[in-house]
């Protein structure tokens, strides 16, 4: 059931009883379905997005261009395996256009990222170039804009009473 | 200076609101959690704040004309027809206005002299009455009821017509109790003023916020477009509150009169405004669903948890606003609203302040985040526990 889905995509913390109302269901049958999609690899896991430059921890994040020349019968499946299981790697996709590989990698300091890059990707036989492009500021991730907490103008503006 | 040689005595003998009275009391106390506010929470779609941004930018900082600029009340007319079914000329029956409360005003003003009685149905929104004493008319509450889930009936409107009856106000969907009616609720009040020579100013400014039936207006049942003045707006729709623009729909004879005062008194509804609102028309009927979406998940999610902690309440079909049975406790709707917030840190406004029939009730806005309402609701239960 999609709405379900979407309801847990935008808010994971959403608990069945209050899934359950809002779909005109029964909890029971809301945390069965959950279940399902959790099992069946669905739902695939549960995420908080943080902004941790408020923190001040002074990760980056890079995203890096990978050319690959495609194996055999396997296609680019084998590089992308070996590559997004490396922990560093945060995502990985396959795209149109220039370049083939998309990998998003978070390290501690540029350098660790750099040294990532040069020491585990650019030596894979099958990786023909990288091009590497850090993220200097992330602006909104994942349909959240980073700078907003979730305070309610409203009541900036007014007394409320409407 | 005296001011009391000074000042209007209408004016003066007006009765403050009686949300004025319990938002005083709200000021001097914090870690309270509000379920009060009657406007979304949501910020206006961005492409409709970006149409009003450019428009700013390029210079669009004129007046309009005083009904509002033409592609404006050409989008009115077809919006109208497309969700209501109601044919509205743009040149000669469509007024813009500062918000549905400016129409509101219009409406009232262009019809009422001294004696004349308006009906008003109540609980209710808290301006009609008021603007009503201000034209010298008499206001004549109609408190509708409970059983009928707070609904006008016949019978009622039939009971409260004299010959000086000029108005009837028709608030639906409603606030503060969620009421709507559907047409076949609205056909025997058609025929109880089809031989009456009695307007009807029905506000339809939460006509898109309604819940598993679509909104009826009044004005597109059989021969009731001549007597109906059809008041909405983008504040609730849209969310566009901040943008005070409204809209008033009603036949050419009503509509030039409305327009002399709104010409006199305000000139025209904000340009910015207007302009963004071109956008809103044409390209926003997502939006509204999207928003309307959101608040149906909240109201089911609210209905039953008010239920669950012993605060039973009808099913609210329109608005953003549930109006549970708060009557249980032995105290007045006020005495268990200021307990609930200053023992349980929990703001929601008595039923009494929206006018007759709002005793024993209370009125619960849910534009507010699923994680607001769920920290409300267990403060709730907590104070209930100590009754």
């Amino acid at each position: 059931m999609n709405e379900l889905l979407k309801l847990i995509e935008k808010d994971a913390r959403l608990t069945p009883e209050m899934l359950a109302a809002m779909l005109d269901r029964d909890a029971g049958e809301v945390r069965a379905m959950i279940d399902g999609y959790e099992k069946d690899g669905t739902i695939v896991g549960y995420n908080a997005l943080i902004d941790w430059e408020k923190t001040g921890r002074e990760d980056v994040t890079a995203l890096i261009e990978l050319k690959i020349t495609p194996q055999r019968d396997l296609g680019f499946d084998r590089v992308a395996e070996r590559i997004y299981n490396y922990p560093e790697v945060q995502s990985l996709y396959l795209m149109s256009g220039g370049f083939d590989l998309c990998v998003v990698i978070e390290g501690r300091t540029m350098r660790e990222v750099a040294l990532f890059v040069a020491e585990k990707l650019a030596p894979m036989e099958s990786v023909i170039s990288t091009a590497t492009h850090f993220v200097l500021r992330k602006y909104k991730d994942k349909g959240l804009i980073m700078k907003r907490g979730d305070a309610d103008i409203r009541s900036e503006l007014s007394d409320g009473l409407q | 200076m005296d001011y009391s040689k000074l000042l209007s005595k209408t004016v003066v003998d007006l009765k403050p609101s009686g949300i004025r009275k319990f938002f005083d009391m709200l000021s001097g106390l914090d870690d309270v959690v509000a379920l009060t506010v009657g406007q979304p929470d949501f910020a206006t779609p961005w492409h409709v704040r970006e149409t009003g941004i450019i428009s700013l930018e390029r210079g669009y900082t004129y007046y309009t004309s005083n009904a509002g600029t033409v592609p404006l009340r050409r989008e009115l007319s077809a919006y109208m027809k497309r969700r209501f079914g109601l044919s509205y000329d743009p040149m000669t029956e469509i007024t813009v206005t500062v918000g549905g409360s400016e129409a509101i005003d219009l409406a009232i003003r262009a019809i009422i002299e001294p004696g004349d009685e308006v009906i008003i149905p109540e609980p209710s929104f808290v301006c009609y009455e008021p603007i009503t004493r201000l034209c010298g008319g008499v206001p004549v509450p109609v408190a509708t009821l409970p059983e009928n889930d707070f609904k006008l009936t016949a019978a009622q409107l039939s009971a409260a017509i004299t010959p000086r009856t000029k108005l009837l106000v028709l608030p639906y969907p409603n606030n503060p109790t969620g009421a709507i009616m559907t047409a076949e609720e609205l056909l025997p009040l058609c025929d109880v003023l089809k031989n009456t020579g009695v307007a009807v100013l029905s506000d339809e400014i939460y006509s898109e916020l309604t819940y598993g039936v679509r909104h009826t207006s009044i004005a597109a049942l059989p021969g009731m477009a001549e007597r109906c003045i059809v008041v909405n707006g983008f504040s609730k729709a849209y969310a566009m509150t901040g943008w005070r623009l409204g809209f008033v729909c009603a036949p050419p004879e009503i509509t030039k009169q409305m327009l002399k005062i709104h010409q006199y008194a305000i000139m025209c509804a904000p340009t910015t405004s207007q302009l963004a609102a071109v956008e809103a028309l044409k390209n926003g009927d997502g939006d509204i669903e999207m928003m309307r979406a959101e608040y149906d998940r909240r109201r089911k999610y609210i209905v039953e948890e008010l239920d669950r902690i012993g605060l039973p309440c009808f099913e609210p079909k329109g608005a953003f606003y549930v109006f549970p049975y708060v009557g249980a406790f032995g105290m007045s709707s006020e005495t268990f609203c200021e307990r609930l917030l200053n023992e349980g840190r929990v703001a929601i406004v008595p039923g009494t302040a929206f006018g007759k029939g709002g005793e024993g009730y209370a009125r619960i806005s849910y534009a507010y985040s699923v994680k607001h309402i769920t920290e409300a609701i267990e403060r709730i239960e907590k104070f209930l526990k100590t009754l």
